[in-house]
């Protein structure tokens, strides 16, 4: 059992020394740096797929090693709890040693006064003027009176502040990762297409553990506006979406809501367009085209599932590119100065019943062949494919990409945070630091002054304070 | 070419012009290698000229040169200082003329913000050349680098006035970018005093290979090793309220406060790194040597992010306009 003991004990203060912190906060840092080289999955599936397809040997073996979400890997929690031990280890007894040191009185004066780096002697008994320092004066059987003087506690409050917010900031990101929710969603302008805050309208919910789809707030959101503005070159200068009845929101100033923010993300141009099958029935769609460039050069699928009586083998699809200001195949200008809509007709099953989880914005063309030439249409404009039967683009709408969200951890991280920034400073410009006064029997008296940390200007400081403060005419012999 | 681009060309020349007389100072200056042959030359011929035992001389065994002994090269390290003066008065130009033309904060792309945090690093070394002459010599590593980043900035990174992006319309853009601009000079003017204390403090100890033969030209190492940390320490709260201030922005434009972005990934990482330094300098039983290396890798982490994380990875960071 003793050996076992002694082991637990030595390997506790290996974890909790210095040198074993310095060497987990640069694995941290080693450990950090993946995440921005590899594709991760919280940014995005998609480049994580396209690293597959290029290296298909060496990404599932990343995969394994959890390198496409380094955030959340066993590996990086480890560095980062054995980090966080290794505080709390050195946390605990330096609070322990400093609430101490705080209810005690300063220490009595060393015997040699003269061997400290600050020192000076006295004529007679001065009268120093202590204010603001933590004092206690000493009577002594040989009749000399020492005054323990100790300033500069905040330095190692700030420090223990310091490590501790690390403490609430890691709470208060678990809670947040525990109890809150996600989900991002595009949100067509108009009432027929309004959205509501339940999880299967979300495209890529993310739930807590703690978190059901019943305690998602309810609130519906309709987007009746939106305004972009550009500069002649194109570059953007403002965005401002505004929803449910004159409610306004801009990046930046997200929509705060009960319960959920709502942040705009990104916007773009959703096609209206009709289709007219050969015996006539008609569908009508409305289809996010989402953008590819700064000026707006969109891609998207305008989907008939219900053509030719909704049959698989006879679905109908285009293929779309949408150019707000037209010149050639590009566009050079966000606003529709100029809008034009190319299509590549296509037939065949079109693949939305497969259950095959899709892009939404590619047609997957596998089980379909063309079906007429690529066209380019103005707003109004009609294309007649070979069986007869027609799609007109009505025009267009603006629709938005927001992110709706609840982070209960983020008061308690922005706590976290204000308290590091008051330690900090505290703990890197304090100074501790003690002087000592001995009055002798025999009259004379001498003072000493030790800096406890890396303090240059300490002589200064103890030159001030140990001055005579007597109003007496005479000066001591220093 | 628009006004700023006129001072720039002052700027970049005058940093240039520094840099050749810092050099000049290396080599010609009182204390330079030619000027101690010519000592120990004058010695030599003096003596009879017999044998001379070959190698370097023991550092502490070296002849203190006298001041008088190549009188006209002394004015080359206050010339190099009033160029560096002339430069920064250029550079400040540069800022101010590009500020006002856009009519806001004069760090939208990555231009402005490369220009903007060379200006403070200058501002910052120009204070302390002159609150500390021991240091002068430190201005060579300093010019050095800000001939490379103005240049850099000037013929790669600049791009026509424009005003900011939605994304960056909001007051967080002062306070983020503004205290991650003053932290990255501080850092800056830190990183160029470790350089020196190691380049010193490795030719105390007896190295004669790469940089450190000129480690006998710089301030004592204890001087610059406490000035490099001073530096630090006072870098370091700024550059946490400066990450701090960006992840309240983020909350309000991305919805997260943290989302591991490319350019957040590096910024903890020097982070990190710099709280190690600070442990390592307050731990004795860690050398000080070991504790400015520390503080060398946390300005090459700034540099990746600057540069590496703008020009290599994509992510909501994406203003450098590269």
């Amino acid at each position: 059992m003793k050996p076992a003991l002694a082991f637990l004990r030595n390997s506790w203060r290996q974890l909790t020394s210095m040198r074993t912190a310095l060497v987990l906060l640069f694995l941290l840092a080693i450990g950090a740096i993946p995440g921005s080289i590899l594709p991760q999955r919280r940014l995005g599936e998609t480049p994580v797929q396209q690293y597959f397809i290029e290296n298909p040997k060496l990404a599932p073996v990343l995969d394994q090693l959890g390198f496409f979400d380094v955030y959340a890997a066993p590996w990086f929690a480890a560095i980062y709890l054995l980090l966080f031990t290794s505080l709390v280890g050195c946390v605990l007894p330096r609070l322990r040693d400093h609430v101490r040191a705080l209810i005690k009185t300063p220490p009595e004066a060393p015997k040699r006064l003269e061997r400290l780096p600050q020192h000076t002697v006295y004529g007679t008994h001065p009268t120093l003027d202590f204010k603001g320092w933590r004092k206690v004066r000493r009577e002594h059987p040989d009749g000399s009176v020492t005054i323990s003087a100790e300033k500069g506690y905040l330095k190692e409050t700030g420090n223990l502040l310091f490590h501790s917010s690390l403490l609430v900031i890691l709470a208060g990101v678990a809670i947040g990762a525990q109890w809150g929710w996600n989900g991002q969603r595009i949100l067509i302008e108009g009432a027929d297409k309004p959205f509501c805050n339940v999880l299967y309208q979300y495209d890529r919910p993310v739930l807590g553990p703690y978190v059901s789809a019943s305690d998602l707030p309810p609130f519906c959101l309709e987007l009746e506006d939106f305004q972009a503005s550009y500069l002649e070159n194109g570059q953007a200068t403002s965005f401002e979406a505004t929803v449910n009845g004159g409610q306004k929101f801009r990046v930046n100033h997200p929509l705060r809501l009960d319960g959920a923010n709502v942040y705009l993300l990104g916007h773009g141009y959703a096609i209206e367009a009709r289709y007219t099958d050969a015996a006539g029935r008609v569908q009508q769609v409305t289809a996010a085209f989402p953008d590819n460039n700064d000026m707006m050069a969109s891609i998207g699928v305008l989907l008939f599932p219900d053509a030719n009586g909704g049959d698989p083998k006879n679905q109908i699809g285009f293929e779309g590119i949408y150019l707000p200001t037209a010149e050639g195949a590009s566009s050079l200008h966000p606003e529709e100065r100029n809008p034009r809509l190319t299509l590549i007709p296509w037939k065949g099953d079109i693949g939305l019943d497969a259950g095959i989880p899709q892009n939404v914005y590619v047609l997957d063309t596998k089980r379909m062949t063309p079906f007429g030439e690529r066209k380019t249409l103005k707003k109004g404009e009609t294309q007649t494919l070979p069986d007869g039967s027609k799609l007109e683009f009505l025009g267009t709408r603006s629709f938005i990409a927001i992110s709706v969200r609840h982070d209960p951890g983020e008061p308690i991280v922005l706590t976290g945070a204000v308290l590091l920034l008051v330690g900090l400073p505290l703990s890197l410009y304090g100074k501790r630091r003690r002087v000592w006064l001995r009055l002798h029997p025999d009259g004379t008296a001498e003072a000493g002054g030790l800096p406890k940390t890396d303090y240059p200007g300490f002589a200064d400081e103890f030159e001030k304070v140990t001055r005579w403060q007597s109003t007496e005419s005479f000066s001591p012999s220093r | 070419m628009a006004i700023d681009g006129v001072f720039l060309t002052l700027t970049v020349s005058g940093y240039m012009v520094a840099m050749l007389l810092h050099a000049a100072d290396f080599a010609f200056g009182p204390q330079s290698h030619v000027a101690r042959a010519a000592v120990r030359e004058r010695e030599l011929v003096g003596a009879g000229g017999p044998a001379v035992v070959e190698g370097a001389p023991h550092p502490y065994a070296a002849p203190e040169v006298e001041p008088s002994s190549e009188p006209r090269s002394r004015w080359l390290l206050p010339a190099a200082l009033i160029v560096t003066v002339v430069a920064g008065a250029a550079h400040l130009a540069t800022v101010l003329a590009r500020s006002l033309e856009a009519g806001r904060m004069p760090w939208g792309n990555m231009y402005e913000y490369v220009m903007t945090g060379t200006l403070l690093a200058t501002a910052i070394w120009l204070f302390m050349a002159v609150k500390k002459p021991g240091v002068r010599h430190l201005g060579l590593f300093l010019v050095l680098t800000q001939v490379l980043l103005t240049g850099v900035a000037g013929i790669v990174l600049r791009k026509p006035v424009a005003p900011l992006v939605p994304a960056l319309d909001s007051v967080w853009y002062v306070v983020h970018v503004g205290s991650i601009i003053t932290a990255t000079g501080l850092f800056l003017v830190g990183f160029a005093a470790s350089v020196m204390y190691l380049i010193r403090s490795g030719y105390d100890a007896g190295k004669r290979t790469w940089f450190y033969p000129y480690g006998r030209l710089l301030a004592n190492a204890e001087t610059a090793e406490r000035l490099s940390f001073r530096l630090h320490a006072l870098a370091f709260p700024i550059w946490t309220f400066g990450v701090a201030a960006g992840a309240v922005w983020a909350e309000a434009a991305w919805g997260r406060y943290w989302g591991w972005d490319p350019k957040e990934v590096w910024a903890f990482i020097s982070w990190v790194i710099y709280a190690g330094y600070l442990h390592a300098r307050a731990t004795p039983s860690v050398s000080k040597r070991t504790a400015a290396w520390i503080a060398v890798i946390g300005w090459l982490t700034m540099m990746m992010n600057l540069f590496g994380v703008n020009i290599f990875f994509t992510g909501l960071h994406s203003y450098g306009g590269v």
